[in-house]
């Protein structure tokens, strides 16, 4: 199969989306002119011109305001957040306003929209340019939370957000825009809330997120050299979430790790083991363990910011310590 | 770069005909102003005398001519988006009383089925109304891509966004004036600047005097007009429409009005310094338009009282509709949240 990078594959996603349909448009800051500040966006406006591929001023909370207005009226936009710390800025607009649209109107309004962002944790943007929040997010039903880990995945999710009914905030991992993968031609579809299991084993599973997938599996590597087969299991997104195929992986490993690049405390994995512990207790074997950043704003220093991040070393510390 | 506000005056009534006001229209004017009054009453006196109302509900009685002079103006499928302060602009765009009083009472035969309350009322798509935020400021920037996408559409639609004074000075405001300014989109950004953000007189939260001259810093055409004359207001809303069919872009209106009760019905407004009040209520809309058209004899007091008396009948049935609905039944809230297919 041909490769293509993680940011590539995003963009023959929308591309081949606003060749489907007239109604997707792009609005953001610098998608346009400048091809996106990680150029995803780049030869759209060529492509598309400047009525389908909007730039913006710095307004976060009025492009996805705008993106919500346009979808009650029927359009599917697809704006950008340049990072996902700026979504602090236009949360309003996601949370309060587009994800109870469909509800407080007893299921009139619809708003088909995607809100790109991206985290640059580990690409030394220091504390305000490299926070992942979207438990944050995962906390407001009307929204569903999508986290691609592959260009692959990047390719058939933005798709399949883009068809999607209900505002979908799609948070790419800005370490991996330039990753390499194999990505199909054409019609690729991943569909929202479908795990994929990147690795069978029975020794431990592993539950990971965006770039944290890839520690896991490089973790499994070291892992196998020692006799332990981990099953890595990447859930895709976590609204809607797979727990089914999680649970599946953990009644027959009884042991479970999470890996994560949010803070630990209230984060992706707090949700994954409180749902595990309700749903298959008596499978445990033993606690669950979450591999995440630790509770402090992210470090400038290369260094630091490198001893910061969840890593596979961390992640094969945790599995020895719950297997020795 | 648009040089002023421009003030609209108030128009006399021998200008009315001009401007299209019809004696049909004129008679729609007063039935709306009416049914606004009476139905803020009502639910004025089923909150604080009946005890059968409860929650937070912001009355708009006093700003009557701002959401029927407005209304009047766009066509029927010309979407509004209201706010808090929303019972007007529902029953302005012909939505049915008992649906708007079912929906405060919570009951399933309500505008938004009981799941959205007094600060959601006018999200009826039905009749154009296309959604109500309760956070003050934020429908403008939503306002901006429902004019984005009549803009694609080429019908000549235009919408319109109301907000109270309290809304710009928030940043939504400002960034969805300039983006409309920039994209040049067919809304109309109404202000109801009825003297107070909750307890906060507007001279307390703002170092210039006019409301209106805000847009101009955007290249936003501004327009300021008396909030308690309808036809100024229907006249310079309709000039405002006129301009964004023809792809001239968006229009600032500031309509001056006041609030006649407090912020929310529980709230006394004690704040308010004496003879404000008195003042203000020398202003409504509703004794001014009755006052002028009789004057004029454009309509007969017999029509008017008749019409008053329909809607009192319709305003008491609403809220006997709204007792007997039911309320949905929690299993069925689920399918709200997400899309379940049609």
């Amino acid at each position: 199969m041909r490769e293509l990078t993680y940011s590539e594959a995003l963009r023959e996603a929308l591309r081949e989306e606003m060749l489907r349909d007239s109604r997707v448009i792009l609005m953001g800051e610098d998608i346009g002119v400048y091809g996106g500040a990680y150029k995803v966006t780049q030869g759209l406006l060529e492509e598309f011109g400047p009525e389908r591929v909007r730039d913006t001023p710095i307004s976060e909370s009025a492009i996805v305001g705008s993106a919500i207005g346009a979808a009650l009226m029927g359009l599917r936009p697809v704006a950008e957040i340049m990072y996902m710390d700026f979504m602090t800025i236009c949360s309003d607009q996601l949370v309060t306003q587009a994800a109870k649209m469909r509800f407080m109107s007893g299921g009139k309004l619809s708003v088909p929209m995607v809100v790109r962002t991206q985290y640059s944790l580990g690409r030394v943007h220091g504390s305000q340019h490299s926070q992942f929040f979207p438990v944050w997010f995962l906390n407001v039903p009307g929204l569903k939370v999508v986290l691609p880990s592959t260009p692959s995945d990047a390719k058939g999710l933005l798709k399949a957000a883009i068809r999607d009914e209900d505002p979908v905030l799609f948070v790419e991992t800005g370490l991996l825009y330039r990753m390499k993968g194999p990505v199909p031609e054409g019609e690729h579809f991943v569909p929202l809330g479908k795990a994929e299991v990147k690795r069978r084993g029975n020794s431990l599973t592993v539950v990971a997120f965006s770039r944290a997938v890839h520690e896991a599996l490089a973790a499994a590597q070291k892992l196998e050299e020692e006799g332990i087969e981990a099953e890595v299991i990447d859930p895709r997104s976590l609204r809607p979430l797979d727990l089914a195929a999680i649970l599946d992986s953990v009644r027959r490993t009884g042991v479970l790790i999470i890996a994560e690049d949010d803070v630990k405390t209230g984060g992706i994995g707090a949700e994954i083991a409180a749902s595990v512990m309700e749903e298959a207790f008596d499978y445990l074997d033993a606690p669950i363990l979450r591999v995440a950043s630790p509770d402090m704003p992210v470090p400038f220093s290369p260094s630091l910011e490198r001893e910061y991040m969840p890593n596979s070393d961390k992640i094969v510390q945790a599995a020895r310590k719950l297997l020795k | 770069m648009v040089a002023s506000v421009s003030v609209v005056e108030d128009v006399p009534p021998a200008d009315y005909s001009k401007h299209g006001l019809t004696r049909e229209k004129l008679l729609w004017m007063w039935r709306k102003m009416v049914e606004i009054r009476l139905f803020e009453e009502k639910v004025e006196e089923l909150f604080l005398v009946k005890g059968l109302l409860i929650g937070p509900a912001h009355l708009c009685y006093g700003q009557e001519a701002i959401a029927v002079g407005a209304v009047a103006a766009l066509r029927s499928d010309d979407p509004i988006i209201s706010n808090h302060r929303g019972h007007g602009h529902a029953l302005a765009k012909d939505i049915p009383p008992r649906l708007v009083m079912a929906e405060l009472f919570g009951k399933a035969a309500g505008t938004c089925k009981g799941l959205g309350g007094s600060m959601h009322v006018a999200i009826y798509p039905e009749k154009g109304a296309l959604y109500s935020s309760a956070i003050v400021g934020s429908g403008i920037p939503i306002a901006v891509g429902v004019g984005l996408a009549l803009q694609r559409e080429k019908a000549g639609r235009v919408a319109a966004v109301f907000f109270g004074d309290g809304a710009v000075n928030t940043g939504a405001f400002h960034e969805g004036m300039n983006l409309a300014a920039l994209w040049r989109v067919p809304v109309l950004f109404i202000c109801e600047n009825n003297m107070y953000a909750m307890s906060t007189k507007v001279e307390r939260t703002m170092a210039v005097e006019s409301i209106a001259a805000r847009g101009l810093a955007y290249g936003v055409n501004c327009m300021a007009v008396n909030g308690n004359d309808v036809a100024a207001v229907y006249a310079a809303t309709a000039q405002a429409a006129e301009r964004a069919r023809r792809g001239e872009g968006p229009t600032f209106l500031e309509c001056k009005t006041y609030r006649r009760k407090g912020h929310g019905v529980y709230d006394k407004a004690e704040y308010r310094p004496p003879g404000e009040v008195e003042e203000g209520l020398k202003k409504d809309p509703l004794t001014r338009f009755r006052r002028v058209v009789l004057e004029a004899g454009l309509l007969t007091a017999a029509e008017m009282d008749s019409l008053e008396n329909e809607v009192k009948r319709e305003v008491e049935d609403s809220v006997k509709f709204a007792q007997s609905s039911n309320v949905l039944s929690f299993s069925e809230l689920e399918k709200y949240v997400y899309f379940v297919g049609e």
